[in-house]
């Protein structure tokens, strides 16, 4: 299909709309009525036709606009994108499995031509069309990492192995749920996620090290992750949160339904085949609950899940202030009928609400 | 001066240890204010002869009892910032087998033992001591801006002006631990400032 690009925003007036096409394959990130972390990974082979998890590196109806805010943040802040020294060369590879995969999954929306080291890249949906010296850097306008994810939705975590251990050496970071790659870059995998409450005693963290650090080429995994944002705001980082914290507040038993938004990343792992690290893509996915309502299974789901989660965790997400506020919303969608597993909408098979 | 113990807390946070003399080369040693007590506690002739001391006194008034250890090299600098220079150069210079002592606050053992990594000197060469003041080197998260020596819980970045909690959330790059804005959802609504272990 043709992908019909929004214009739309991120900020400000907040123009961010999902169609029916995206609310219907939104990745919902709960396969049961109830959530605690678990290490969930899966492989990264593909799934049902027009999931988020089809394509290797999804391309949606956000495309331009997440490139167009991605381009303001970097302008306001440079620090969000930085590569230490040693991780050139991962960037390369980055870029290589983006093009690759780019162009064979999505052959009507971008090409790669290579003869040798000689590489044309054309991205028609942004209108680029460059020719580049693979592996030299003076070729490109940036450097290879920063290149292509300023082509590229989601944000890149890129890890160097060493050690028996996955160190925070490079990344475009400008969607994140409030983690700073200034203030974390060059940390291990454990530093790294030292904030994480509940996690680390549950020993979650040993195992996805463990499962991360055997990740082969050509074999990827992935996992989904979610919180809570208020306003389809991307850029929810820590530097600007004294700016956008306020927003938390803003919500009302009259708003909340458009905007209140759960936010879900497509985490997904990839071993690059020069530099042997490895890649963490966090890719975004918003949806606002009165959309995620129109599916009867999410909404007595996500209310079962918000209800049932234990405080610490709200707290961490940042979300335990405005929780009695989205169970008294979300109550209204939930009839106590038994929900299908999984996380598909099972829109054909799921009774409509009984309320 | 009885040594803090600090709380339990998460991994990025540092964890200090307590200085041995070891067997080496040469040694570094590189301290400010109570960390002076440390030294004094392992130095013995032997060790001094081979020992480049590097002290940065903070008001404190230890200066002479280190200069009286008689080692090899004694400098005794106004800051860390004047002293830093001077640091690189003798790790710079630096053998196999160097063995480095750090000890004193968190910001300068944090600050130093970053030269130290940057230098190539091997983790397992460098000891380190707590001592004295539990002030922390604070990275203000907006601004980057770093306000050293921060006692209380909340502060103000003396860079931005905003009114920051601290976390315990420790970059080895910066030195530094993590402050965040705390009335962003709140504005103005600033708690009464106490100890970071009050």
């Amino acid at each position: 299909m043709t992908i019909q690009f929004n214009d739309e925003t991120f900020r400000d007036d907040y123009s961010f709309r999902n169609s029916e096409w995206a609310i219907k394959r939104f990745p919902f990130p709960f396969h049961e009525d109830s959530y605690m972390y678990s290490v969930n990974m899966e492989q990264h082979r593909g799934g049902p036709a027009g999931s988020v998890y089809e394509k290797r590196f999804d391309v949606d109806e956000h495309y331009l606009a997440e490139m167009k805010d991605r381009a303001l943040v970097l302008d306001q802040d440079p620090l969000r994108c930085q590569s230490l020294p040693h991780m050139t060369l991962a960037g390369w590879d980055l870029l290589e499995l983006i093009m690759e995969c780019k162009s064979e999954d999505y052959p009507d929306l971008f090409e790669l031509h290579r003869n040798g080291n000689t590489w044309r890249w054309v991205n028609k949906p942004m209108g680029i069309d460059d020719t580049f010296t693979f592996l030299d850097e003076t070729t490109l306008p940036y450097g290879p990492m920063e290149y292509i994810t300023r082509q590229a939705q989601g944000d890149f975590a890129v890890l160097d192995q060493r050690d028996d251990m996955l160190w925070m050496d490079a990344g475009m970071i400008t969607t994140q749920a409030d983690w700073s790659l200034d203030f974390d870059i060059g940390m291990n995998f454990f530093e790294w996620h030292a904030p994480v409450p509940l996690a680390h005693e549950k020993g979650i963290f040993i195992r996805a090290l463990k499962f991360l650090l055997n990740i082969q080429q050509g074999a990827p995994a992935r996992r989904l992750n979610w919180t809570m944002t208020v306003n389809p705001l991307l850029d929810t980082s820590p530097e600007n949160y004294h700016k956008w914290g306020i927003q938390k507040t803003e919500l009302s038993p009259e708003n909340i339904g458009h905007k209140q938004h759960l936010r879900v990343e497509l985490q997904t792992f990839y071993r690059l085949p020069r530099s042997n690290a490895l890649v963490f893509p966090i890719r975004c996915y918003l949806c606002n609950f009165q959309d995620m309502m129109t599916m009867p299974k999410w909404g007595r789901r996500l209310h079962r899940v918000i209800r049932d989660l234990p405080d610490e965790l709200a707290t961490y997400k940042g979300f335990i202030d405005n929780k009695p506020m989205m169970l008294d919303y979300l109550s209204q969608f939930d009839d106590g009928q038994p929900t299908s597993p999984g996380i598909w909408p099972d829109q054909e098979t799921e009774p409509p609400l009984q309320k | 001066m009885a040594k803090f113990e600090f709380p339990p807390s998460i991994l990025s946070r540092p964890v200090w240890g307590r200085l041995e003399a070891r067997s080496g080369k040469s040694h570094l040693m590189i301290a400010d204010a109570e960390g002076a007590e440390a030294i004094l506690d392992i130095a013995t002739p032997e060790l001094m002869e081979n020992t480049h001391i590097i002290y940065i006194p903070k008001g404190a008034n230890h200066a002479d009892k280190l200069r009286a250890l008689a080692p090899a090299q004694f400098y005794e600098g106004p800051s860390y910032d004047a002293s830093v220079q001077r640091i690189r150069r003798v790790l710079s210079g630096a053998h196999m087998g160097l063995q480095v002592y750090l000890t004193g606050t968190e910001s300068l053992m944090g600050q130093a033992m970053r030269e130290t990594s940057t230098a190539g000197i091997p983790h397992s060469a460098v000891q380190t001591e707590h001592r004295g003041s539990v002030a922390r080197r604070m990275q203000c998260v907006h601004c980057k801006g770093i306000t050293e020596d921060v006692e209380l819980d909340p502060f103000v970045c003396s860079h931005c002006g905003l009114n920051l909690f601290v976390r315990d959330h420790y970059s080895r790059r910066h030195a530094a631990y993590q402050g965040v804005c705390v009335d962003a959802e709140d504005h103005g609504n600033i708690p009464e400032p106490k100890g970071i272990y009050e």
